[in-house]
């Protein structure tokens, strides 16, 4: 039975089921329990957002607060996949995600290759992305394309509570490491969540909006400024078919193609930097397979090539927002030879 | 003081969650006469796309609700009148429904019935309930299905009965666990139902597997079952399109899911997105997966159909003197179950459906509830 719960909560009751279904699922990570410097383990923070809240005391020994020391506890999530667990990983924010990255591209995401699939490494490793928090350069980043760079490596952003829930349960039950991106600003969004379990598969991009004269294909906390512009737009007659990618690694081309020749126009929304992010590779995979059926050059709406500003005026100009969509969807529709 | 020769066409209830439908197609223009069952717009709502029939005969003198206009569920679309009525009576009667198309959803509007669940030997079973007064009618859904199946037959049906619809172990929001998946264990969950809701007999509607389902209970306790209505049930022949069963329990994505969806209806323009998407919503759902292959070791036979419904129904009418009414529905474009079978019923009426596949409920829900209600009639 589905009722409205947040995206925050819908991933909390994810993890709550597979700990509860699967004794090998533990959690780990910086103030996911206790804290440092607090008084004992009974302050359960839960996450620096508080997602893992509650999950202490339900699973006693299973939720491990560990030292501000990402190169160790990620390598340690890693080392436990490989030897039984199944470890969920909380790296707090993607921006800290260079002092570890030798575990997760050198060494988790090589490791079934490597060893001819006798080993498997069912790692998931939470982190928050994305700008919006006032937080400045160092952690508001959206470095998702890194990652998608990386063979071995699966790369989901659940844009919703309902595709948070089952994303992360498959995640959990993937025997691959998962990088799972949770994007800071949809925590307090509501929807409808089965209270059943259920696992969504990766690589099956969401159409969440039909249409016929523009595709936009976006991903993450785009996709519902994406939908915010599809609204306007089509108050002035123009359908645009919205996809939600739902993942970047492994991606649904066929999903994407199918649309754009429907469409014969594109435009792709990401809130990552401009260069080899998820919007050029959506550009050139249509290019390349999806020539034919253009009859527009192809649109993108990013970021700047430049670290999120920290002042508040030059953040809110920096996030695309549903102008510079309608904008790109207008350039697109008004395209002529 | 309206005209009580105006007969409103109003915005159906199509589902518990419904409480828009939007217009996005009149089939019927100011001026036409239509007969009961006739086509008269194209209504678009979050979950489905569907047809509205008429539930009156008459001149369609006003259309009031414009394409692509958002109306509350209930609110009057269009008028029906003859042709003595006078204009300003029309007038008058479309003022009023202006207002409330124009008010919106109520603030207070509640979401129709309420889902309720009974304990089942252990099993959750869901059901929802509508209609105050009148016989208890329990509808069964078939395999993959659920209550939502009659969403456009529960609620025109409860105007005079009070209507139930059940989801099955292993559908829905059931408990998905379908123990032996045999007919029986099925059966348990419509006889729990029927417990309790406090109905001492019912009418019993049963749809594909539900037929099979409705026979079922029929046949351990004939005195609880007032009537049986079985539309394209499974079970009397051994033709069935095995294909679409195991495509149905097999597919994991959209992709492979819709175009094995698309062979229950004759017109396969009503598989919208959103049906695809909540199906594979419901497919995806832990357990589902094991409860849909069990419940095809109960269906099929190789490729083809097991069981046997003609003895079960010469068995129930056996027990009952032959005084149960049995009506048999099937719609001639049926694809899964052939509408062939239908002549090898004995002891039950008729009804052949043009223009249905395998779901006539909702390919032409009028002529089936036509169907129902004459069979009820039956029962006296």
């Amino acid at each position: 039975m589905a009722r409205n719960i947040t995206y925050r909560e819908a991933l909390n009751e994810a993890l709550t089921q597979e700990m509860e279904r699967d004794e090998t699922v533990i959690v780990m990570g910086e103030d996911n329990a206790g804290g440092a410097g607090a008084p004992g383990d009974d302050d359960a923070w839960g996450g620096v957002l508080g997602v893992t809240k509650g999950l202490y005391h339900k699973f006693p020994g299973r939720v491990l607060d560990t030292p501000i020391s990402e190169s160790a506890f990620i390598g340690a999530a890693i080392g436990a996949a490989t030897a039984g667990m199944r470890p969920v990983a909380e790296l707090m924010f993607v921006d800290f995600m260079g002092v570890c990255f030798d575990q997760i591209y050198n060494q988790a995401a090589k490791f079934r290759y490597m060893f001819g699939g006798k080993a498997v490494t069912p790692v998931v490793i939470r982190t928050m992305y994305g700008a919006g928090l006032r937080a400045a350069a160092q952690h508001s980043q959206c470095l998702y394309p890194l990652f998608t760079h990386i063979p071995g490596l699966k790369v989901v952003m659940p844009s919703t509570p309902y595709d948070a829930k089952g994303m992360m349960i498959q995640a959990i039950r993937d025997n691959d490491p998962v990088m799972f991106f949770e994007h800071k600003a949809l925590y307090d969004l509501s929807g409808p969540v089965p209270e059943e379990s259920y696992a969504l598969p990766f690589g099956e991009a969401n159409v969440v909006r039909d249409g016929d004269d523009v595709t936009i294909v976006s991903l993450g906390r785009m996709v519902h400024t994406s939908l915010e512009a599809a609204g306007q737009l089509a108050a002035d007659g123009v359908q645009c078919e919205v996809i939600d990618l739902r993942t970047t690694s492994p991606l649904d081309e066929d999903t994407v193609l199918e649309s754009v020749e429907g469409t014969g126009r594109l435009v792709v929304v990401d809130e990552a930097h401009p260069r080899c992010n998820i919007a050029t590779d959506i550009s050139a995979l249509v290019a390349r397979k999806g020539f034919g059926s253009l009859r527009a050059p192809i649109e993108m709406v990013t970021a700047p090539h430049t670290p999120v500003p920290f002042s508040n005026a030059l953040e809110d100009i920096y996030i695309p927002d549903a102008q510079r969509v309608v904008n790109a969807v207008k350039t697109v529709t008004g395209w002529s030879r | 003081m309206t005209d009580d020769r105006i007969v409103p066409v109003t915005m159906p209830k199509w589902g518990l969650s419904m409480q828009l439908g939007k217009i996005t197609a009149w089939v019927v223009a100011e001026g036409d006469e239509v007969q009961v069952g006739d086509d008269l717009a194209d209504i678009e709502t979050e979950k489905i796309t569907g047809t509205l029939e008429a539930a009156d005969a008459g001149t369609v003198r006003r259309i009031i609700a414009q394409v692509g206009e958002d109306v509350p569920v209930s609110g009057t679309i269009a008028l029906i009148a003859p042709a003595e009525v006078g204009g300003d009576a029309l007038d008058a009667a479309v003022l009023q429904a202006r207002a409330v198309i124009d008010a919106g959803v109520p603030e207070d509007a509640d979401g129709g019935a309420e889902l309720q669940t009974a304990d089942v030997g252990g099993r959750k079973i869901s059901y929802a309930g509508a209609g105050q007064d009148g016989d208890v009618i329990l509808l069964v859904h078939g395999y993959g299905g659920d209550r939502n199946s009659w969403l456009f037959l529960q609620e025109p049906l409860a105007a005079k009965y009070r209507v139930y619809a059940l989801d099955l172990p292993g559908h829905g929001t059931s408990a998905k666990d379908v123990g032996d998946g045999s007919l029986g264990a099925l059966a348990d969950a419509v006889t729990g139902v029927l417990d309790a809701i406090g109905a001492d007999r019912a009418h019993l509607v049963g749809h594909s597997m539900g037929g099979a389902v409705a026979l079922a209970v029929a046949g351990r306790d004939p005195g609880r079952v007032a009537s049986l209505t079985l539309i394209a049930p499974s079970g009397f022949g051994s033709g069935i399109n095995a294909g679409y069963l195991r495509g149905f329990a097999d597919a994991q994505t959209r992709r492979e899911l819709k175009p094995v969806v698309g062979q229950l209806f004759a017109d396969e323009s009503l598989v919208t997105r959103q049906l695809v998407d909540d199906l594979l919503a419901y497919k995806r759902l832990d357990g589902v997966d094991e409860s849909l292959h069990a419940l095809l070791d109960m269906l099929l036979d190789g490729d083809a159909q097991r069981g046997d419904s003609a003895a079960a129904l010469a068995a129930v009418l056996a027990a009952g003197g032959g005084a149960m009414p049995v009506t048999v529905v099937w719609g001639r474009g049926d694809r899964i179950i052939p509408a062939a079978q239908a002549e090898a019923v004995t002891g039950a009426v008729s009804h052949l459906i043009d223009d249905a596949g395998h779901m006539p409920q909702m390919e032409r829900p009028a002529e089936v509830q036509a169907a129902i209600e004459e069979t009820i009639a039956r029962a006296g």
